[in-house]
């Protein structure tokens, strides 16, 4: 569909059934592309995060499987139907603009929110207050929401998103705003919601968090989908980097050494080789090289990222993320 | 709470039920303001000020047409009833209607009472002639039935100051002409539609802004994730609908307790062609009607602005444009029959003042059931069609081929996600 997708091959992906499916959603504005071509398979039950940096596309994404707003081509399934909002009452949704009513009181907007979803409004007052209370928020409950901290403000949408108990959680950027306290809280959240059977979607431009909850992720930039598939697999598309520390500089034994080496004094750094590091480690023996020390460490998600969205991508990413 | 995902049930809420839920929240948030105190008690203002000054009851009262009575009597004769009136009035107040002499009564008391009627119908209610020992009421029969012992008790009093016996009156019924019977009705047709124009006027200009705060707090997106943009459209005019029915019943009430007090009454007013109770009934629904379609268009509207600036800005337009619908409505009020009444019956937004006019001027019940069932086809025409704008040119959904360029003066970027970033601004 797109010419760079690139949905990593995932033996769960043909026997788990999907929570939502997207081929070759297409987004303009005004005749500008925002997005082009996105395919996504998240899989029922898995935590799958988007991964983008700010502008590539991801909350236009999410809004058009969720039908906030209704894609100009391509097509999309959520819990087995085209149109979500027939199904409404099995979503929950958290948007990255946070809005609830300033004048509303705490466990009343939790309620509303459940409402709009078709939870009853006496027993979304119920859940509203002992959801709060579980949360340590019970004083507050009574409340106008102008009256809360931004923080608690956003507890209190997020917990208006989950109150309906809903099978699909779309969380658009759901860390941005938090503390770290809280954005640890709210991971554990996510992982609690996957636990008890719930399908959570959310998109993030904090590669960490991703790496931290994700099981699959779709690296999303410049609106098109370069990768889609397991964090693992992301990683291994990058070969793991070999350390290595001789006593010795210079010896017949670097002849050993590949032709992409990097050094450092008598650090070396090089992609672990495809035959591994064993005919390596025998020339290093025997030239006398000295090995002080050697390590193999696998790629992080933050280099497959560079190596999938490029340079660029990457480079806007961690401009975001600085504080 | 044991967590049971999708344990809601399946689906998603009807449109009505979402309608509702937003209607629901929407009402309890105005009518549990203090905000809406100010509301309820803007339009009482005037009155409380003007009762409390003693002036509106003496204003009134000179000017109600309904208490006055014609004496068409010899002079001295004549002379007596005014002087009875005068005692009876100092006991029983503004129950006693005004009386006046007739010019041009014969000196034996002759006179055509009935034509001196059609001459003034609307201003003098009814004439008494003969003498006071033998009195003639003429009047419409609701008057005749009213007055028929007030003219006795005058006459009586008129003829001894304490009174033992009361003459008979003798009833004479006026039959009116069509021709004054219409002129008549013409005026109950003009008040009803400016009432209704006034009301609408004042009540629906409050729905321009109500998107503005959705669209501030950002709650908007959470509203169109849930339930159809349809349903959020009909519950803010039922919710707005709402505030202004319980705002008229409020200041219905106190009308109706304070006008009676001070010697007003619809009977003042000739009675419309379907009847008073009707009339009322369809004035309540001509209201909703009218609030709606007009309501609608301004929801659509406002929801385009991106600030409450903006909706101030687009205000004075939208009420020019319904001062000009208010003239169709009148217009075709006073053309009862003719192609311009049918047009104005048609054109949905001015149908509502038109009908309310011709339910004063005639007596056929069926147009309403119809221009009713019009006029709720065009609302839910006008919602649909709002809702489409709203998707369309604020969410920016569905296919761009639009070449409308409304409140977009704040493009920006052409790079991928860009404008997405204007979509989020607008929202």
């Amino acid at each position: 569909m797109n010419g760079g997708l690139d949905i990593a091959e995932d033996p769960a992906r043909g026997s788990c059934p999907l929570a939502v499916e997207a081929q070759g959603l297409v987004k303009r504005f005004d005749g500008t592309l925002a997005v082009d071509g996105v395919d996504l398979a998240v899989p029922e039950g898995s935590i799958y995060g988007v991964l983008g940096p700010n502008g590539a596309g991801k909350t236009t994404t999410l809004r058009m499987l969720l039908g906030i707003i209704e894609p100009d081509a391509g097509t999309r399934r959520v819990l087995g139907h085209p149109h979500p909002h027939e199904i409404a009452r099995q979503i929950g949704y958290l948007p990255e603009e946070r809005g609830l009513y300033p004048a509303m009181k705490a466990y009343e907007a939790i309620a509303f929110m459940g409402s709009l979803r078709g939870l009853g409004l006496r027993e979304g007052r119920r859940r509203g207050r002992e959801l709060m209370e579980r949360h340590g928020l019970g004083y507050a409950a009574e409340r106008q929401i102008r009256q809360l901290s931004k923080g608690m403000a956003q507890t209190m949408q997020l917990l208006g998103t989950l109150v309906h108990e809903p099978k699909l959680v779309v969380l658009d950027e759901p860390f941005s705003g938090l503390d770290a306290i809280n954005q640890g809280k709210l991971e554990t959240l996510i992982r609690s919601l996957a636990a008890n059977g719930a399908t959570v979607l959310f998109s993030t431009h904090v590669i960490a968090h991703a790496e931290r909850l994700c099981e699959q992720i779709a690296i999303i930039a410049g609106g098109k989908v370069p990768y889609a598939g397991s964090v693992d697999a992301a990683r291994d598309r990058i070969p793991a980097q070999v350390r290595l520390e001789t006593e010795r500089q210079d010896g017949l034994w670097r002849a050993a050494l590949p032709p992409d080496t990097r050094s450092e004094g008598n650090v070396w750094s090089f992609p672990l080789p495809e035959g591994g590091v064993e005919p390596l480690l025998r020339a290093l023996i025997e030239g006398d090289a000295g090995i002080r020390s050697l390590s193999i460490e696998r790629a992080g998600l933050h280099d497959a990222f560079v190596s999938i969205a490029g340079e660029a991508a990457a480079r806007a990413l961690e401009q975001e993320n600085r504080p | 709470m044991k967590w049971r995902p999708g344990s809601a049930a399946q689906g998603r809420l009807s449109g009505w039920q979402a309608a509702l839920v937003v209607a629901r929240r929407d009402l309890a948030s105005i009518l549990f303001s203090r905000a809406f105190l100010f509301f309820l008690a803007g339009p009482l203002f005037p009155v409380i000020v003007g009762l409390l000054a003693g002036t509106l009851g003496q204003q009134i009262d000179a000017g109600r047409a309904e208490s006055r009575i014609g004496i068409a009597m010899s002079a001295p004769d004549t002379e007596a009833m005014l002087a009875a009136r005068g005692v009876l009035a100092a006991k029983l107040g503004r129950a006693v209607p005004g009386m006046v002499a007739l010019e041009g009564v014969g000196p034996d008391g002759a006179f055509d009472a009935a034509a001196a009627l059609r001459r003034d119908e609307g201003d003098l209610a009814a004439i008494v002639g003969g003498t006071p020992d033998a009195p003639v009421l003429t009047a419409t029969p609701e008057r005749i039935a009213r007055w028929q012992g007030l003219i006795s008790l005058t006459a009586a009093t008129a003829t001894e100051r304490t009174p033992t016996a009361f003459p008979p009156v003798r009833p004479v019924e006026v039959a009116s002409s069509g021709a004054s019977v219409k002129q008549a009705r013409m005026i109950t047709a003009q008040a009803g539609q400016a009432l209704l124009f006034l009301l609408i006027m004042l009540l629906a200009g409050m729905v321009l802004s109500n998107l503005v705060e959705e669209k501030g707090n950002k709650i908007i997106e959470i509203l169109a994730a849930a339930i159809p943009m349809d349903a959020v459209f009909l519950g803010k005019l039922f919710a707005m609908l709402g505030v202004s029915l319980v705002g008229l019943t409020v200041w219905g009430s106190v009308a109706a307790l304070v006008l009676p007090l001070a010697g007003f009454s619809l009977s003042g007013l000739p009675a419309p062609g379907v009847g008073w109770p009707l009339f009322l009934a369809l004035g309540v629904v001509y209201f909703a009607t009218g609030y709606l379609l007009v309501g609608s268009i301004f929801l659509a509207i406002g929801s385009l602005a991106s600030t409450v600036r903006e909706v101030q800005t687009l205000s004075m337009p939208v009420t020019m444009g319904q001062v000009l619908i208010f003239f169709l409505g009148s217009y075709a009020a006073a053309h009862p029959g003719e192609p311009a009444e049918l047009a104005a019956i048609a054109f949905p937004l001015s149908s509502p003042f038109t009908m309310i006019a011709r339910a004063a001027q005639d007596e056929a019940v069926w147009p309403h059931l119809a221009a009713i069932a019009w006029q709720g086809l065009w609302v839910a025409i006008f919602v649909r069609a709002g809702a489409a704008m709203f998707r369309s040119r604020v969410m920016k959904s569905g296919a761009q081929g639009g070449s409308g360029r409304f409140l977009r003066w704040r493009r920006r970027g052409s790079e991928p996600g860009a404008d997405t970033a204007i979509v989020q601004e607008r929202l």
